[in-house]
């Protein structure tokens, strides 16, 4: 259950940010969490209400972007849909590639009052 | 808050225990102001911030600032991770008892609870650091700095720090070190490297412990070896058995060929605390 204490991260970024810009609390956040950043949305939505009560974040409403698993192939050059980390190319079957995108877990903006 | 209990102090469900042989027993779109009128009579000013911080970065940045620690000192340091039960601190015993002449050695425990570990490594005559989570499922950079600093190991010795038995959560959280050592036994299954595949993916070695065990089991050496790869292709493998000692050399040697150098550069960003 590491989602907890990835709540608890942006428990600490939301604070520093209202801290920083003189607010009360936080009305919104937009989070954006990659297919392949080792997440799971099950998991963080059950830890976000316990780790966010009485914080900044406990009135929030929180919008999350999903990062869909991009990769570029070593072998074939080719580019991919990867819905899961360290599947192989679905053109040539190699596991050597790059991912390109879907590891993020960010906090992209914040609407503070 | 703690992710023990969800009381307000960060520190508590957190202990740091220095275990000697002594004492054994115990969403918008863009930045600016918005003016945005509610339901009655009052408009509230609402600030957006274009944050894009990365969640995990406060941890990579206390990872790297362990990172100029441990080298400073000339540390090697080598995260050791495995389900609960693989061996680790069987290995961690054997390696300190065998080798506590020819290399100086510190280590760094993580549990939920108990002392027992630090315990059982303390007896070696090691320095030792128990750090017990609570119910935290692994350790991170801030508990290992906090930890660092009790221990205060020795120059240009290895440092082990042995994670919370767990093949998910760790992988995510950089602690510093220099090595990630993966362990699996032959009592497991041949596909662990397929489920837990970013353990596998962020380790440059995977031992593969209880070798001895191998005929009473279904464990298939090469199997598992080619899941690892399709996985990693650059992890090393070192199959061994710490009970009846097969295998030993093979770690040993890779212990010894780690480097160990002081390196001074930014000595001066160090903290004493």
């Amino acid at each position: 259950m590491h989602e907890l204490s990835i709540v608890m991260s942006i428990v600490d970024i939301a604070e520093a940010q209202v801290k920083k810009n003189h607010a009360r609390q936080v009305d919104a956040i937009e989070l954006e969490i990659g297919e392949l950043a080792g997440v799971e949305p099950d998991a963080f939505d059950f830890a976000w209400p316990s780790a966010v009560k009485g914080t900044v974040l406990d009135h929030a409403q929180k919008e999350i972007r999903h990062v869909p698993g991009r990769a570029l192939c070593h072998e074939c050059d080719g580019e991919f849909v990867l819905h899961e980390a360290f599947d192989s190319c679905p053109a040539c079957g190699s596991f050597v590639y790059n991912i390109l995108q879907g590891k993020e877990l960010r906090v992209k903006s914040l609407v503070l009052s | 808050m703690c992710a023990t209990c969800g009381c307000d102090h960060s520190e508590n469900g957190i202990n740091i225990t220095r275990v000697s042989a002594e004492v054994f027993q115990p969403m918008a779109s863009r930045a600016g102001y918005l003016l945005q009128a509610n339901s009655h009579a009052h408009s509230v000013l609402q600030k957006v911030v274009q944050a894009e911080q990365d969640i995990l970065a406060r941890n990579n940045q206390l990872a790297q600032h362990n990172r100029i620690h441990f080298d400073a000192a000339g540390v090697f340091v080598i995260n050791l991770v495995s389900s609960p039960g693989s061996g680790k601190t069987a290995l961690l015993e054997r390696t300190l008892r065998d080798l506590q002449t020819a290399l100086p050695f510190a280590v760094i425990e993580g549990d939920l609870q108990t002392t027992n570990d630090a315990n059982r490594i303390a007896a070696t005559g090691a320095p030792v650091v128990q750090i017990n989570t609570g119910k935290g499922c692994h350790l991170d950079a801030d508990m290992v700095h906090r930890a660092w600093h009790e221990l205060n190991p020795p120059e240009r010795s290895i440092l082990f720090i042995e994670n919370v038995g767990n093949l998910v959560c760790p992988a995510m959280f950089d602690l510093g070190e220099h090595a990630r050592v993966a362990i699996i036994s032959v009592t497991e299954g041949t596909d662990k490297p397929l489920k837990y595949p970013d353990m596998f993916a962020s380790s440059q070695l995977c031992i593969i412990n209880k070798i001895d065990l191998l005929t009473y089991t279904d464990f298939d050496v090469q199997r598992a070896r080619a899941y690892c790869r399709q996985i990693n292709p650059m992890i090393e493998f070192i199959e061994l058995s710490v009970t009846k000692g097969f295998g030993m050399d093979e770690w040993y040697a890779w212990l010894k060929k780690q480097p160990r150098h002081s390196v001074t550069r930014d000595k001066l960003s160090l903290c004493t605390n």
